[in-house]
Order: structure tokens, then C-alpha cells, then sequence
């Protein structure tokens, strides 16, 4: 018996060595391929993706990816449903082996493993979006990205307004009733300044409008998602809209009539009667400029964050259906305001904590274990969000939002 | 099962008998047809399903699983971390005590690793928190067992039902930790931990091993081999084969079943805590509530595929972390969906399992003059 075995593990590992080494030859004469037909074009950008198309977070990451290799000319390859764990770091040193100069990563829990992938590798430059640490890692191939995407929330949260007066002036609610319901993921900053963002913007064209939050305590659970919805429905809130990766709340609120403000991408398809607007990042034009930087050895920043000039902020078409008349001029008009600088999304005129107007907050922008504030964010009569390093670090409780669960 | 026994005095088209002379040689080549037949049939339907070269396709997957010294070490780790949750789940379902509680135990285990090194990191000397994260790990995976044996030794619940829900509790538990010492307030990542000074982390230097998974492949090899030896030849591993035939037996053979069921399940809980510690002190070096990552319930099937034999299950476990690796390729070169892998695997254990019924039993047909008439 004991023979046996020994046989066939030896038949295994043959055919493993030689199916190893037809694959090495294959490769490497695909490379002299690629060598003969253009010296430029042989560049390779990798791609670490958390899930795959399904969440609705990866989906925008992966189009991002494929079209901005496409528009460049670059080889791109993918690796999807990539854990937050040591795999990740296995994945993006195998990416760099296969000879990709720039190795990017969407999701936060991979960042570690990607400082790790980036000391192995100096040569290889490395961009994670949503993490916190390169501007105190000082590594030059490792680099974060973000964008402002409170001020797309904040149009998103314009076209709430219009939605909610609407409701008041059809005299389907009274003006105190326009309570709008947010279902977040977790209590971290780049939720907090997304909903709260998002509640300004409703605000600042339904006055009377409130808001309650449920968090899930997940990124991607779609049982939570609609009973967080649901939950919210139940208690009267009017509108809602979503910071978290799954159809969960969107469907919740088709099945009820609720009109919903999407995140990540148009969920019109599922959602024909209540879909409003969905703002997004849109990634291409960082992984563009990333990738071409790469390709002819210039600097990336340690953080970048896009904006609605760079067009990395978007916001889909309004669907009529469901939006209240004019939504789209007057989302294109304030749309005007934050781009010239009129309009300051957390402007302190506009928001005030425990009752009282802000002069001075310090933010915790420097990841420590104890949430050290480290950074002075208020100036010249705003909050400046995604100045100090790329994610958001907006954190701030306002009146007027009531967070229904803080345990996440 | 499809004899036909409707027409009354006939025999059946054919019987099914149960065999016990097949020699290995024989029973290894049903085995080895069958993984030929599963191919074959896959090759039709990525033919059918998807117009792609199947041989490409297992060429990739080849690759991907193989092809470079980097790939190869993170087979091995693969295969290492399955083969220890699989080692120590094994002993339990030799006893006929269905843990399918592993998930929860290797959690529990590295959890009591995160703890160890996030308290006492920055304040006691490395050599001394590595220890720490050893023995505690240990006990804590060995105390995720240990409750549901007490219940099922001297309540007799239902320890299937008990492992399972245990798998959710550590989850949430694991949850509320990250929540706890998430390294940005509140979204329950945690980063890192001791990333400066390597406190309570479990590797040899780089120089010896460039890949970082040597000494897991090790210790899991050396554990491998010492499970052998305990199920087969010790004391204790008797008693285990001798419960799992029959309490009653096992009974009047003056066994004590009670200190036998908890003795047990306090060996498979303890070996889970040492996958959980290898998993967060000898690889990710932080935790989430997805770094048993499955594991916990494939070990199941790899514990029987093996029919519950130490040394098979480095086989079995290979041909299944083999199967993810070349699939996660597959997706990257072909662009298919990681679910059309699924479909590959699936096909291909069932074939394997399916293979089983033809080794332990075989089919009679009827005579041939019987059909005449």
C-alpha cells in the first residue's frame, strides 16, 4: 500500500515539474512575443479586487481598470475575490513576477499587505485606494487614492431635497416629516462624512429634513442591507439612500415605493420606479494617470484625491421617473457652485455639533492605535475634508442625523 | 436502487454487491479513471459553456497552481493550513462525534494569538509573547471543543447542531474584536500587528525562508505524521476507533466514553487553535472574521475523502487547494467568473466520491439467458 502511495505522489510531482515547466516556456515566449511587437506597449498594470463583478463596489473598480488599460494600451490583469489577508500580498508580488509595473488594490483591509508587496518590490510601484498610512509610510513606490466624493453625495443629497419637496408641496407629507433614511455600513469616517454630506446637501434644499442612520456592520451583506432598509421604512423615514456594496437597500426600496439616492453605480435596471440618482467614483482617471506615470518613471503622489475637475466625482443621469421636476439643472447649478469655490459642502455656517458652531476640530489623519487628532481640519469658515491625506477623515456627529445603532 | 422488480419471478436487470477483495492496485485505478472521466467531462462542458481550448484551461490552472517557485510555496501553505484543520477534525469523526465546529475552534484559536499579541506586544520581550500566543491559542481553540463535548458527554446533545452554532458565536465574537482594536476608529480593519518589532510573530529569518511559509509547512508535516501515529498505534487512538464502533462495546471493554469524548475534542479543538495560531502569528499577523476563510468546513471533505487517514489527507488536501489555486488562475487569464471554477471542483470530488461506490461495491448483472426469456 505504502508503495502505491509513494508511486503516485511521484506521478504527481512529475507531472506538476513538467506542467510547471511548459508553463514557464509558454510564458516566457509569449514575453519575446510581446518584445518583438512594440516596445511600448509591453507594459502589464494588476489589479487586486476584494470580490468580483457582483458587489457593486468591485464592479466600478474593475470597469475603471479595464477601461483605462484599454484607452493606454496596457496589458491588464485581474485578480479578483482577493482576501484581506497574506493572499493578498501573494497576489501582488505574483503580479509584479509576471512583470506588471504597477500593482493597485481596492479594498482598505489590503493596504498592510500592500506596504508589505511594496518593500519587496522597489521597483514596482503600488496604489491602493481608501488607505490611510502612505503619507506616513514615506515609501516612494507605495501611494494612496481616494476622491471627493462628499461632494458628490452632496449633489446626491441635492436631489433628495428636490424629492422631499416636492413630497411636501404634493401634500404627501408636511415639511416635518421629510426624514430621510441611511443605511451605512460601519461607524468609520468615510462613512460618517459620506452620510453626512449627503444630509447637508438635502438640507441645504428642504430645510425641515432630518435623518436617522442604521449601520450593518458589514460592506457587503444583502439580508442586513434590506432589513436595515426596512427597518428605516418602518420608522417613517421617506427617502433613503446606501453606503454599503449590495442591492440590499435599493431593492428594499422598490419593493416598498420608497424613492432611493444609489451609491457606486446606476441601479436603475432593478430599480426602475424608485431609483433617483447614484453619485460614484469613478476610477479611470487616477488609474490612468497612475499608469502612466508608472510607464515613464515619474513621481505618483502619496495621495491623490480626484474631484469633480478631474472628473474622478460622477454622478449618473437623474432618472425622471422617480426625481422631482428640475433635478438635473439644479444639480447642475450647485454642481457650479462647488467647483468655483461658492459652496463648501461641511461649511460650519451650515451644520452644528451638540448645538453649537465649530471654530477649531483636530482630526485623527495620522493612523495611530489610540485615534490620536492630530490635524487642524477647520479653516477659512469650512471643514477641509481629503486635504490631509486622500481618505476621508470627516468624523463629526451633527445635529439633526440620528445614528439608530453605534456598535459597528 | 434502479433494479427493476416490478415484474413479478424476474430477476432484476442487476444487483448491487458488496465487495471486500479489491486489491489497492485496482481500487486506485477506479480512483484514477474517475479524476479521467471528471476531466473529460468538464472539457465538454467549458467547451459548451464558455467555446475556450480546454486544454488550455487545465494548462492554466496548472500554472497557476505550480508555476512559479512563488506559487508553488503558496500551494504549500494552502495545503499546509487545510491539512492541519482536516488533522484536527479527524480524531473526532473517527469517534463518530461530528465537529463541524472547526471553523469556530481555528477562530477562537486566532483570536487568542491576536489578543496576545496586541496586549502584550509593546510590553513584554518578543521571545516571551510568542509563547504567549502558542499556549493560548492553543487553549482557547481546545476550550471552543471542549464545550460541546461536556454537553454531548453528560447531556447527549446533538453535537452537530452545537459545533455549528459555536462557528457563529466565534464569529461575532471575532467581529466585536476587530470592532475593538480596528486601527482607524471604527471600520474593524486591523492593521498589522507589531509590524516594527515582530513581537509574538512566528517565522524564520528571511534568509532562510524567502517565501514566509516554511515553518508552517513544517510543523503541519511533523503534525501530519505524529496524528498517524496516534490514531494507529497509541492507546488512545484505539480507544477513539473502538468508541466510534459502538459505545456499548466500548462500554464493556471498561472504556471510559465521557473522559474518551472530551479527551478527544479537546485534541481536535486544540489542533484547530493551532491552525488559527499559525494562520495569525505565522502568516496574516492580524485577523478578520473571514481568516479561517472556509476552511473549517472543507477540512471535512477532506477528512473523509482520506477516509480519515493522516497521510491521504495530504493527497486530498492537495487536490483540492490544487483545484482553488488553478481556478483563482483560470479566472484571471479567461476572464470567466470564479463561480465556473466552482463548477470544475464540484464535478471533479463528486466523480472522486462517486468513485467510492464502485470500489466498495459491485454491480451483478443478470444472466444472460435470464434476459433471453
Amino acid at each position: 500500500m505504502k508503495r502505491i502511495i509513494a508511486v503516485l505522489l511521484a506521478v504527481v510531482f512529475v507531472c506538476g515539474a513538467l506542467a510547471a515547466c511548459g508553463g514557464n516556456n509558454a510564458n516566457t515566449s509569449k514575453a519575446t512575443a510581446d518584445e518583438t511587437k512594440a516596445a511600448k506597449t509591453d507594459f502589464k498594470a494588476g489589479f487586486i479586487f476584494l470580490h468580483d463583478e457582483n458587489s457593486t463596489y468591485d464592479l466600478n473598480f474593475i470597469n475603471a481598470a479595464k477601461a483605462a488599460c484599454e484607452n493606454l494600451g496596457v496589458e491588464c490583469i485581474i485578480k479578483t475575490n482577493v482576501p484581506e489577508s497574506n493572499e493578498c500580498k501573494d497576489a501582488a508580488l505574483d503580479l509584479a513576477d509576471q512583470g506588471c509595473g504597477l500593482v493597485f488594490a481596492d479594498s482598505f483591509g489590503h493596504e498592510d499587505f500592500m506596504i508589505a508587496a511594496a518593500k519587496e518590490f522597489p521597483k514596482v510601484q503600488f496604489c491602493h485606494a481608501t488607505g490611510t498610512k502612505a503619507h506616513t509610510e514615506k515609501l516612494d513606490n507605495y501611494h494612496n487614492a481616494f476622491a471627493s466624493i462628499y461632494e458628490g453625495r452632496y449633489l446626491a443629497g441635492v436631489a433628495a431635497g428636490m424629492k422631499l419637496n416636492q413630497m411636501i408641496e404634493e401634500g404627501k407629507i408636511k415639511a416635518e416629516e421629510a426624514k430621510i433614511g441611511y443605511v451605512g455600513a460601519y461607524t468609520y469616517a468615510e462613512v460618517v462624512s459620506g452620510y453626512t454630506s449627503f444630509f447637508l446637501g438635502a438640507r441645504s434644499i428642504c430645510p425641515s429634513a432630518t435623518m436617522e442612520v442604521q449601520f450593518t456592520g458589514s460592506w457587503y451583506d444583502e439580508t442586513l442591507e434590506k432589513e436595515a432598509a426596512t427597518t428605516l421604512i418602518n420608522n417613517k423615514c421617506v427617502l433613503l439612500s446606501q453606503h454599503a456594496d449590495s442591492m440590499g437597500a435599493p431593492t428594499a426600496c422598490e419593493d416598498a415605493g420608497i424613492p432611493d439616492v444609489s451609491y457606486n453605480g446606476s441601479t436603475l435596471s432593478s430599480c426602475p420606479n424608485t431609483f433617483i440618482v447614484s453619485s460614484r467614483i469613478d476610477w479611470t482617471p487616477y488609474m490612468e494617470l497612475a499608469i502612466k506615470a508608472a510607464m515613464n518613471g515619474e513621481k505618483i503622489d502619496a495621495d491623490w484625491t480626484g474631484t469633480l475637475a478631474t472628473q474622478s466625482v460622477a454622478l449618473t443621469e437623474v432618472n425622471d421617473k422617480a426625481a422631482a421636476p428640475g433635478t438635473a439643472d439644479k444639480i447642475a447649478e450647485v454642481k457650479k457652485g462647488l467647483e468655483d469655490g461658492s459652496i463648501h459642502v461641511f461649511d460650519t455656517a451650515s451644520f452644528t455639533v451638540d448645538g453649537k458652531k465649530l471654530d477649531s476640530y483636530k482630526a485623527d489623519v495620522d493612523t495611530d492605535a489610540d485615534y490620536t487628532p492630530d490635524t487642524e481640519v477647520i479653516a477659512d469658515g469650512y471643514f477641509h475634508e481629503s486635504e490631509y491625506r486622500s481618505a476621508p477623515y470627516f468624523d463629526l456627529r451633527i445635529d439633526g442625523i440620528k445614528l439608530l445603532n453605534e456598535k459597528y | 436502487m434502479a433494479a427493476n422488480t416490478k415484474e413479478t419471478g424476474k430477476e432484476p436487470l442487476f444487483h448491487i454487491v458488496k465487495r471486500t477483495d479489491l486489491p489497492m492496485w485496482k481500487s486506485w485505478l477506479i480512483r484514477i479513471g474517475a479524476v479521467v472521466a471528471s476531466l473529460i467531462i468538464c472539457a465538454v462542458i467549458i467547451i459548451l459553456l464558455t467555446g475556450d481550448n480546454p486544454i488550455q484551461i487545465y494548462g492554466t490552472m496548472v500554472k497557476g497552481a505550480v508555476g512559479s517557485p512563488r506559487r508553488i510555496w503558496a500551494l504549500l501553505q494552502g495545503v499546509a493550513m487545510l491539512l492541519c484543520i482536516a488533522l484536527a477534525v479527524t480524531p473526532a469523526f473517527k469517534m463518530r462525534f461530528w465537529n463541524i465546529g472547526a471553523e469556530g475552534q481555528v477562530l477562537m484559536g486566532g483570536l487568542g494569538a491576536t489578543a496576545c499579541m496586541i496586549l502584550f506586544g509593546k510590553t513584554l520581550p518578543a521571545p516571551l509573547v510568542l509563547v504567549l500566543v502558542i499556549v493560548v491559542s492553543i487553549i482557547c481553540g481546545a476550550v471552543w471543543g471542549l464545550i460541546p463535548a461536556i454537553f454531548k458527554a453528560f447531556w447527549n446533545t446533538n453535537e452537530t447542531l452545537f459545533t455549528l452554532m459555536m462557528n457563529y458565536i466565534a464569529i461575532q465574537i471575532v467581529s466585536y474584536f476587530t470592532y475593538i482594536w480596528s486601527s482607524n476608529k471604527g471600520n474593524n480593519v486591523i492593521n498589522t500587528i507589531n509590524v516594527d518589532t515582530h513581537a509574538g510573530w512566528l517565522e524564520l529569518p528571511p534568509s532562510i525562508d524567502k517565501y514566509g511559509y516554511m515553518l508552517n509547512v513544517i510543523i503541519v508535516g511533523a503534525l501530519t505524521v505524529l496524528m498517524y501515529f496516534y490514531l494507529k498505534y497509541s492507546k488512545q487512538g484505539y480507544e477513539i476507533s473502538v468508541v466510534g464502533e459502538s459505545e456499548n462495546t466500548a462500554k464493556y471493554a471498561g472504556i471510559n466514553v465521557k473522559k474518551v469524548i472530551i479527551r478527544t475534542m479537546i485534541i481536535s479543538g486544540a489542533l484547530c487553535g493551532v491552525a488559527g495560531m499559525l494562520l495569525v502569528s505565522g502568516t496574516d499577523h492580524t485577523i478578520t472574521p473571514n481568516t479561517a476563510g472556509g476552511r473549517g468546513f472543507t477540512a471535512i471533505m477532506v477528512s473523509w475523502l482520506a477516509k480519515f487517514n493522516p497521510l491521504f489527507m495530504v493527497l486530498t488536501s492537495l487536490l483540492i487547494v490544487f483545484m482553488q489555486k488553478g481556478a483563482q488562475e483560470i479566472s484571471t487569464v479567461f476572464g470567466l467568473n470564479n463561480s465556473f471554477s466552482d463548477i470544475i471542483t464540484g464535478i471533479i470530488i463528486f466523480f472522486i466520491i462517486g468513485s467510492e461506490f464502485f470500489i466498495n461495491y459491485s454491480i451483478k448483472f443478470r444472466a444472460k439467458e435470464v434476459e433471453a426469456k
